[in-house]
C-alpha cells in the first residue's frame, strides 16, 4: 500500500511499523520503526505522559524522513 | 530407532487462546500439541514428535530477539533431527515467527527445518531462501493438505532423499537454481512455448526474468511549514460503530474519515477493528495507532503546516496484495488531487 | 528443395584393413587415415585413437566434434567452403554416419576446450559419450602460432569426417529421412493459416579463437543473413571456437541442429517455418546493435510472426540475446530464448549478465557452474594436465588418482543452447 500511494500520488510516503522486514520486502522507501504491533506510534503501557512524549518522537522522526533526499529504501532509526 | 521431531505452534494452535493470550511467553511441552498430533501420527513409525514449543505471535513480533533465543534453548532441549513449525496459513505475525525460528534452528542447530504458509504471507518473502516452506490454503481450513505435506517433504528430508524441484515437492522456492533432466530436449520445449506464446496460451517460463518491486523514492519535502500532512494506516481505526462495514480480516474496502476538528481519537467516537492483533491498548486510545492527537499539537505549534482533513483506514492482515495495491493507488490518487504533500502511514 | 539424409547407423567402431561399415561396426583404415590428414606442414605429427560408448576413457581438451558426412547425389559438397567449393548446399542426398563422431583434440593450451567421458557420471551429460568416436591427436611444429594451430585442426576434422564418410559411400543406408520445404510463396500458399517462424542462430564471432565459419566466411565479418534449414545438414556451419565447452556449438551440432529438426517436424502441421538466420554476437555495442536490427528486418520481411532463439556461450552475448528478443517483440515478432545459466556453484546468482522482460518465454538448458564429480578412468586419451586450462576446472580439479571436480562446463555439449539435450536448470 506505502509503495502504491507513492507511485501514484508521486509524494513521499514514510511507514512506521514494528516488523521492518515486511515493510523493506514491500518495498517502503522511508521506514521509521515503530514500538509494538498494536502500538506503533506509542507506549501505552507507560503511562500517559511517556506515551505522548514516545508518541512525538516518533513522528517528528517520520516528519524528518519526508524531509530528508534519500536514493534507496532507508531506516530511520532513534 | 525413530527420527526425533519437535513441532513449533503459536498460542492459538495450542488451545490458548486468540489475541488475548498473544503476549504468551514461550513454553515447552514433551508432547504433540494442536496440529503437532496430527503430525506425529502422518510421520509413523519412522518419525517421532519428541516435543512441542509454544509462543505468543505478538511476544514473537516484539520480542524478536529474546523469544528466538528462548524458543531456540527449548527446541534444543529435545535434541531433534528436524524442526516443524506452524503452519502458518496467512497469519503474517506467526509466518514471521514460524521462518524466524526455522532459520535460526537451522543455523545454529544445523537441522533441517519445514514451515506452511500462504503464498501472501509475508514471511514467504522473508524466508523461503532459507528454509522449506510448504504451500497452503489461506486459512487453517487447509490444514489436511497442509500437514500431509509438510510430513512428506520432513521424511524426505530426514532421510536424506534426492528432492525433486520445488514446484513438484510443493514448496516456495529458496532461491536456487538445480539442474535437472526434462522428458523433452530444450528444442522441442522451445518450440512448444512458442506455439503456445503466438496462440495467446499461457505458458511457463523456465527462469523468470528479475522483478523489482521497489520504486524509486519520491522527492523529500522542501517547505514543510507549509506542507499538508496526511494520515493513512492499515491498523484497523475507523469511527465507532464501523460505518462502512470494513472487514476485521482480509479487507476488501478502506474508509475515508474527516478529522477535521477533532483534536484527540478518544474511545468515545473511534475504535480498532482490525483483527489481527490484540486491540485492548487500541481501544483505550486509539491515536497510539491513528496518532491524530499528537499531529495535531504539531500542527498547532507550526512544526508542519496542515494536517489532512481526512484520514484513509483499513485492516492490513489477511489483505491480498491485490487490494492492498489497489486501495494504495486510489489513495494515492485522491491525495494527488487534494494537493497533500506527504504521508505519514501506520500500519500493525 | 529438397534433402535426403541416408543414414548408416553406427554401432561401433574398430581399426581394420580397410576404411568401411560392416554390419553398424565402423572399419578405420588407421594409416590411410592419418595420411590423408598429415598432408598439412604444421603437424609435427598425426595420431588417432578410438573411443566407444561405456569404455573407461576419457578425451581431454576436445576442441570440435564432426559426423561424417560427405555428398551422394546433388550439387557441391559437405563443408561448402573447407572441403567443398562455394555452391551452395542443400539438395540431393546426403550419407549420414549416424552414430559415429570425428573427434579432434590437441593442446591449443590456455584455451577453453573441454572433456569427453565415456562412461560413468560425466557421460550422463554429454552426447559424445554415446557414439563411437575417432579421435584425431595432433602435435603442432613447434612454435605455430595458435590461430594457425587452430585453423590446421579445424580443417583436419572436417577432412577426417569427410574421408570416412567418402570411403563408405557404398554402404546400405538403415534410413532415410527427407527434408524439403519450397520458397516462400509456396509454402505460404500451403498453409496460409499456420504461424510462420523463423529461427535465429547466434553465434559466437569474437577472434582470438572464438569464431563461427559459413561457407568458409569468418562470421564476424558479416552481417546477418537468411540459408535454407537443408543447408544446416550439409556443413554450412562450422565451429571454429574454443569458448567454454559446456556450450559451444560443436560442427556435429549445427549438423545435427535439434531447433531445426524440430521446426521441420511440426512445418505444415503446427508451423511454417521460414528459414534460419545465423547471426552475430559481436564484441562492440555497435556490432551487436546492427546485428539485432537486422535479425529483426529479416524477420520482419521474410512475414515472421514467432522466432526461436538460441545462444552460443553465455556472458556478453546476454546483450545480444536481450537485444534480439526486445527488438523482434517491439516489432510484433514473439520470441522464445533458449540459453544456459550461471548461476553460480551453488545456484544461488542471477543467471544472466543482462535482463530484459521481453524474454519472458525462456528455455533452460542448465547451470553451467553446478559442480560434477568425475571418477578416474582408465584411459586418457590427449592431455590430462588441460585440465586446469579448462573453464570450470582448475589446478586443483585433477586429483593424483585421476579423479576430478569441475564444474558441468567442462563438459563439452552439457548445456547446449540448442537444446541438444534435456537438461534445464529449476528452482529448488
Amino acid at each position: 500500500m506505502t509503495r502504491e500511494i507513492e507511485a501514484s500520488a508521486d509524494i513521499p510516503v514514510v511507514q512506521i511499523a514494528t516488523i521492518v522486514p515486511i515493510m523493506l520486502t514491500v518495498g517502503a522507501n522511508r521506514i521509521v520503526p515503530g514500538i509494538a504491533i498494536p502500538h506503533p506510534v506509542g507506549a501505552p503501557d507507560k503511562g500517559d505522559e511517556v506515551d505522548k512524549a514516545i508518541r512525538r518522537e516518533v513522528l517528528e522522526r517520520a516528519l524528518k524522513a519526508i524531509q530528508t533526499e534519500i536514493k534507496e529504501q532507508t531506516i530511520f532509526n532513534k | 530407532m525413530a527420527y526425533k521431531v519437535v513441532c513449533y505452534i503459536n498460542q492459538f494452535f495450542a488451545g490458548m487462546g486468540g489475541e488475548e493470550a498473544a503476549h504468551q511467553e514461550p513454553f515447552a511441552k514433551r508432547e504433540p500439541l494442536g496440529p503437532a498430533m496430527q503430525i506425529n501420527f502422518l510421520l509413523g513409525d519412522e518419525a517421532e514428535v519428541v516435543g512441542t514449543v509454544v509462543c505468543g505471535d505478538s511476544y514473537y513480533g516484539e520480542n524478536i530477539e529474546i523469544a528466538r533465543e528462548r524458543c531456540l534453548e527449548l527446541i534444543k532441549g529435545f535434541s531433534p533431527d528436524l524442526l516443524i513449525a506452524g503452519p502458518a496459513f496467512n497469519a503474517g505475525r506467526y509466518g514471521v515467527a514460524c521462518g524466524d525460528i526455522c532459520v535460526t534452528a537451522g543455523e545454529i542447530l544445523g537441522i533441517p527445518t519445514v514451515t506452511g504458509m500462504y503464498y501472501e504471507n509475508p514471511g514467504v518473502e522473508l524466508y523461503s531462501n532459507k528454509t522449506f516452506i510448504v504451500k497452503t490454503a489461506d486459512s487453517a481450513r487447509g490444514m489436511k493438505d497442509a500437514l500431509q505435506n509438510i510430513t512428506t517433504l520432513s521424511l524426505k528430508l530426514l532421510k536424506g532423499q534426492k528432492l525433486r524441484p520445488a514446484e513438484e515437492e510443493g514448496y516456495f522456492h529458496r532461491g536456487i537454481r538445480k539442474n535437472f533432466f526434462y522428458e523433452e530436449n530444450g528444442a522441442k520445449r522451445a518450440v512448444d512455448m512458442l506455439l503456445k506464446k503466438l496462440k495467446g496460451e499461457l505458458f511457463k517460463t523456465e527462469y523468470e526474468m528479475p522483478t523489482f518491486k521497489k520504486i524509486t523514492p519520491a522527492k523529500p519535502v522542501k517547505d514543510i511549514k507549509n506542507a499538508t500532512i496526511a494520515l493513512v494506516s492499515s491498523g484497523g481505526v475507523v469511527p465507532k460503530g464501523n460505518p462502512d462495514r470494513i472487514r476485521v480480516s482480509s479487507a476488501e474496502s478502506y474508509g475515508k474519515y474527516d478529522i477535521s476538528g477533532i483534536d484527540d481519537l478518544s474511545p468515545e467516537i473511534f475504535e480498532s477493528i482490525h483483527g489481527g492483533y490484540d486491540r485492548v491498548w487500541a481501544n483505550k486510545d486509539p491515536d497510539v495507532v491513528l496518532p491524530v492527537d499528537v499531529m495535531r499539537q504539531l500542527e498547532k505549534e507550526g512544526v508542519f503546516g496542515k494536517l489532512y482533513d481526512y484520514v484513509y483506514t483499513t485492516t492490513g492482515t489477511g489483505t491480498s496484495v491485490a487490494n492492498a495495491e489497489r486501495f494504495g493507488k486510489e489513495i494515492g490518487e485522491d491525495l494527488k488531487k487534494a494537493g497533500v504533500d506527504a504521508v505519514i502511514l501506520t500500519s500493525t | 528443395m529438397r534433402l535426403e539424409l541416408r543414414e548408416v547407423l553406427i554401432a561401433n567402431v574398430k581399426w581394420g584393413e580397410r576404411t568401411e561399415v560392416c554390419d553398424g561396426v565402423l572399419f578405420v583404415n588407421r594409416n590411410e587415415a592419418i595420411s590423408y590428414v598429415s598432408d598439412d606442414p604444421r603437424f609435427e605429427y598425426v595420431d588417432l585413437d578410438l573411443a566407444r560408448p561405456g569404455e573407461s576413457v576419457r578425451i581431454i581438451p576436445v576442441k570440435d566434434v564432426v559426423e561424417p558426412r560427405c555428398k551422394l547425389e546433388g550439387r557441391g559438397e559437405v563443408f561448402p567452403g573447407f572441403i567443398g567449393g562455394m555452391e551452395t548446399v542443400g539438395e540431393g542426398a546426403t550419407l549420414v554416419l549416424k552414430g559415429a563422431a570425428v573427434v579432434t583434440c590437441g593442446p591449443i593450451v590456455a584455451f577453453q576446450e573441454g572433456l569427453i567421458d565415456m562412461s560413468g557420471p560425466g557421460a550422463e551429460y554429454n552426447p559424445f559419450s554415446r557414439t563411437s568416436n575417432v579421435v584425431l591427436v595432433v602435435k603442432p611444429k613447434d612454435g605455430l602460432e595458435k590461430h594457425e594451430y587452430e585453423e590446421a585442426l579445424r580443417i583436419a576434422g572436417l577432412k577426417l569426417a569427410y574421408y570416412l564418410a567418402d570411403k563408405c559411400r557404398d554402404a546400405k543406408p538403415d534410413r532415410t529421412k527427407v527434408y524439403e520445404k519450397g520458397s516462400l510463396d509456396e509454402e505460404n500458399a500451403k498453409y496460409p493459416h499456420l504461424p510462420k517462424i523463423v529461427y535465429f542462430c547466434m553465434s559466437i564471432t569474437q577472434g582470438l579463437l572464438h569464431d563461427t565459419y559459413l561457407y568458409g566466411a569468418d562470421m564476424k565479418h558479416i552481417v546477418p543473413t537468411l540459408i535454407h534449414p537443408n543447408e544446416k545438414f550439409d556443413g554450412a556451419m562450422v565451429s571454429g571456437n574454443c569458448v567454454s565447452a559446456c556450450d559451444k556449438n560443436t560442427t556435429y551440432h549445427h549438423q545435427n541442429d535439434p531447433i531445426v529438426e524440430e521446426l521441420y517436424r511440426r512445418h505444415g502441421k503446427e508451423l511454417n517455418f521460414l528459414g534460419v538466420i545465423p547471426t552475430l554476437e559481436d564484441t562492440r555495442l555497435s556490432g551487436k546493435e546492427r546485428a539485432a536490427w537486422f535479425n529483426a528486418k529479416l524477420a520482419k520481411l521474410l512475414g515472421a510472426d514467432g522466432a526461436v532463439i538460441s545462444e552460443e556461450g553465455y556472458g556478453n552475448p546476454d546483450t545480444d540475446l536481450c537485444m534480439n528478443a526486445k527488438i523482434c517483440e517491439k516489432s510484433g515478432i514473439k520470441t522464445v530464448i533458449i540459453s544456459d545459466e550461471a548461476a553460480g556453484v551453488d545456484g544461488k546468482s542471477q543467471g544472466l549478465a543482462d535482463a530484459t522482460p521481453e524474454m519472458d518465454a525462456f528455455v533452460s538448458t542448465g547451470n553451467v557452474n553446478e559442480m560434477v564429480e568425475l571418477p578416474p578412468m582408465n584411459k586418457v586419451i590427449g592431455y590430462p594436465e588441460a585440465i586446469a586450462n579448462l573453464s570450470g576446472g582448475a589446478e586443483e580439479s585433477l586429483r593424483e588418482d585421476g579423479s576430478m571436480f569441475v564444474e558441468l562446463q567442462a563438459i563439452i555439449g552439457s548445456t547446449s543452447e540448442l537444446g541438444f539435450g534435456r537438461i534445464g536448470a529449476r528452482w529448488v
